[in-house]
């Protein structure tokens, strides 16, 4: 078993994302930590990739200049490695696949491991094509997350059942970033995994607002928040901490009981 | 392949947002390619609106130039909209008309496949937004305004390269956001299952024809099949139908831009490695960490930084060879072929004309070369001058 139910135990949780490497590793690491200092109760660490499809603008343009930077996966995980012995917040990766492949699905879990990640959120895999992964996996202890979007729908069930770590539901179709609004009927779709299992449930996409929080907490186990977080990463650089730490401290005094 | 796999390549590596729909679409095609009421009115649109079947022409002229094989040439450039990106557009577009969507998006790089889709969309009464890298709408204004012609609406793309990759990146993302009434209709034998096969079977109609129309030239199979390849549609409907004739030689021709040695190029099976992107497991050009190269050709319709699965599995196994053609040699032959033919093909097909120069006279007289000309070049004309230092603009 992970960290990862750590994260959900006694209250609501609160997941940070963040891109590794914008605007370098070094302030990666001390962002993570401020975010914990402002009760975030997990941290999502996007490894940049030069195509992510199931991202929007903002996300886009973080890991191109992560990748600008010279971010890579092996930097991220020494990064990942010096940042554990200050905080043993849970940590999971969110990966495009091709990163994993191309650095070995054993050796990556492996490192996973060795470093302190947990689980992993890989938009690309999705449920018919994870067992080329998640026995590799498991047998490391981390989780391979899984995902559940609005038009899963006879899905939900059979991606649930065995979801492991915290299950990510995506609040709107198409890509990460602020919406004003979200139209997806969530709450039926928690309670149809409720149905099915005890895991954790999260929701995230969209969400951006201390409202949004609290809506989406209510009504499920834990909030997502990514492009609102990479936006004032990338609009204050190298001295986003300050404004981080307020932003994520007011988002968290959102979450429901 | 039920499972979507050639070999190990292949796959479904796309969002959970799109699942349910992938399904739907081979339920969908798996029921229209048995439905022969589909199957006849793709025909007769193939024949009465795409002018198929194309010409297999004996370039009797250059065949004496180069002085070895007898060289046929698979006109896919006489079709209508000028290539063979029409073949599976019509059965893409009328697939998507049997599903009940009223909007197709498509990804363009040289533009063919966009103005192929645009016209689909006219004819068959359904609204199209075509995705071009901004790069490409540059080198390719004309098409652009033919797609809008057509009543399609053009959306540059600028993120990343600006070009195919970045063009398809961006076609995934809007099909994400909107599936009810949408099908991307993806303009290679790439993507997740079920695109590579039924971009596949849809552009099989060139081996089709091919293999009839020599066998009653010739009364006999050809000794080599040849064909440029980007995402390798043309390619894939080249070989098809000839993959069980073991005596015929299958030969795909990759842009190699400045050159396999550089970083300027496109040739995924000669520098390209094992990854998953786009959907699919193949050979991909990228570096140590699984991030996608930038790549370079001449040819917007050759660029793009990987291959087809069924390509991949093809050389794989051994059944199909893939080599790297340069921008200069391109260039060359697209010249060569115009002069000594009169043929201005494009400068994708121009890729295939230049292998053939090099092989065709190093075999027999008795033997025989069937290479693909999977586009004309017009549209390339401008690029061409200025490549010979000509300033020349649309």
């Amino acid at each position: 078993m992970s960290k990862i139910k750590n994260a959900f135990e006694k209250k609501k949780a609160f997941i940070g994302f963040l891109t590794a490497g914008d605007p370098s590793l070094e302030r990666t690491a001390e962002f993570v930590l401020e975010m914990e200092r402002a009760g975030a109760s997990l941290v999502e660490l996007g490894i940049p990739f030069s195509d992510p499809i199931a991202d929007g603008p903002v996300i886009q343009e973080a890991n191109l200049r992560a990748l600008g930077g010279g971010c890579t996966t092996e930097k991220i995980f020494d990064m990942v490695s010096s940042l554990r012995e200050k905080t043993q917040i849970p940590l999971v990766f969110l990966t495009y696949l091709n990163t994993v492949y191309k650095y070995g699905y054993e050796k990556f879990c492996e490192r996973c491991q060795s470093c302190g990640v947990d689980g992993l959120v890989i938009p690309d895999l999705p449920f018919e094509e994870r067992e080329e992964l998640a026995p590799i996996a498991r047998k490391y202890d981390v989780d391979v997350i899984a995902m559940i979007a609005p038009t899963s729908k006879e899905r939900i069930q059979m991606v649930a059942r065995d979801a492991t770590g915290f299950i990510y539901v995506v609040s709107s179709m198409g890509v990460t970033g602020a919406r004003r609004e979200i139209t997806t009927d969530v709450r039926e779709i928690v309670e149809t995994i409720r149905g099915v299992t005890d895991t954790p449930v999260a929701i995230g996409f969209g969400i951006n607002t201390k409202e949004q929080v609290q809506r989406y907490s209510s009504i499920s186990d834990g909030a997502i928040v990514g492009s609102a977080i990479v936006k004032i990463i990338g609009e204050y650089g190298e001295d986003a901490g300050e404004e981080l730490g307020r932003y994520v401290r007011e988002m968290v005094s959102g979450l429901a009981d | 392949m039920s499972d979507g796999r050639f070999g190990k390549h292949g796959g479904q590596y796309i969002p959970e947002t799109l699942m349910n729909e992938i399904h739907k679409l081979e339920d969908a095609y798996e029921q229209c390619k048995s439905d022969p009421a589909f199957v006849e009115e793709l025909d007769r649109l193939n024949r009465e609106y795409a002018g198929r079947p194309s010409l297999l022409y004996y370039a009797e002229k250059m065949t004496r130039d180069l002085g070895g094989a007898k060289i046929y040439f698979k006109r896919e450039d006489l079709n209508h909209t000028g290539s063979h990106k029409i073949n599976n557009v019509l059965g893409q577009v009328l697939l998507a008309k049997k599903m009940g969507k009223t909007r197709v998006i498509a990804e363009t790089g040289a533009g063919q496949h966009g103005v192929a889709t645009a016209t689909a969309a006219a004819l068959l009464d359904m609204e199209c937004e075509v995705y071009m890298g901004k790069e490409d709408t540059i080198r390719q204004a004309l098409n652009v305004y033919r797609m809008e012609l057509l009543g399609a609406k053009v959306h540059p793309v600028e993120s990343g390269t600006a070009t195919l990759k970045d063009a398809v990146n961006a076609c995934m993302r809007e099909w994400t956001a909107r599936v009810h009434d949408t099908l991307y209709v993806l303009g290679s034998v790439m993507g997740p299952h079920p695109f590579p096969m039924m971009v596949g079977d849809f552009q099989s109609v060139i081996s089709r024809e091919a293999r009839e129309q020599i066998l009653s030239a010739e009364g006999r199979l050809p000794d080599v099949v040849m064909a440029c390849v980007g995402g390798g549609s043309n390619a894939m409907g080249s070989f098809r139908e000839f993959i069980g004739d073991e005596g015929v030689r299958l030969i795909g021709c990759e842009a190699a831009g400045h050159g396999v040695d550089t970083d300027r190029t496109a040739a995924t099976m000669a520098v390209g490695t094992e990854g998953i992107f786009h959907g699919m497991k193949s050979y991909f050009c990228q570096d140590e960490f699984g991030q996608i190269a930038p790549v370079y050709s001449i040819s917007a319709g050759l660029d793009y930084p990987g291959v087809g699965p069924e390509h991949a599995y093809l050389r794989d196994i051994g059944r199909a060879e893939y080599v790297p053609v340069t921008d200069e040699e391109a260039v060359r032959a697209f010249e060569y072929i115009a002069r000594t033919e009169g043929i201005i093909a494009a400068i994708e097909s121009s890729h295939a004309v230049a292998h053939l120069m090099k092989i065709a006279p190093e075999m027999g007289k008795d033997q025989i070369i069937i290479c693909t000309l999977s586009g004309r070049g017009d549209k390339d004309v401008a690029a061409i001058a200025r490549y010979r230092g000509i300033d020349l603009h649309e």
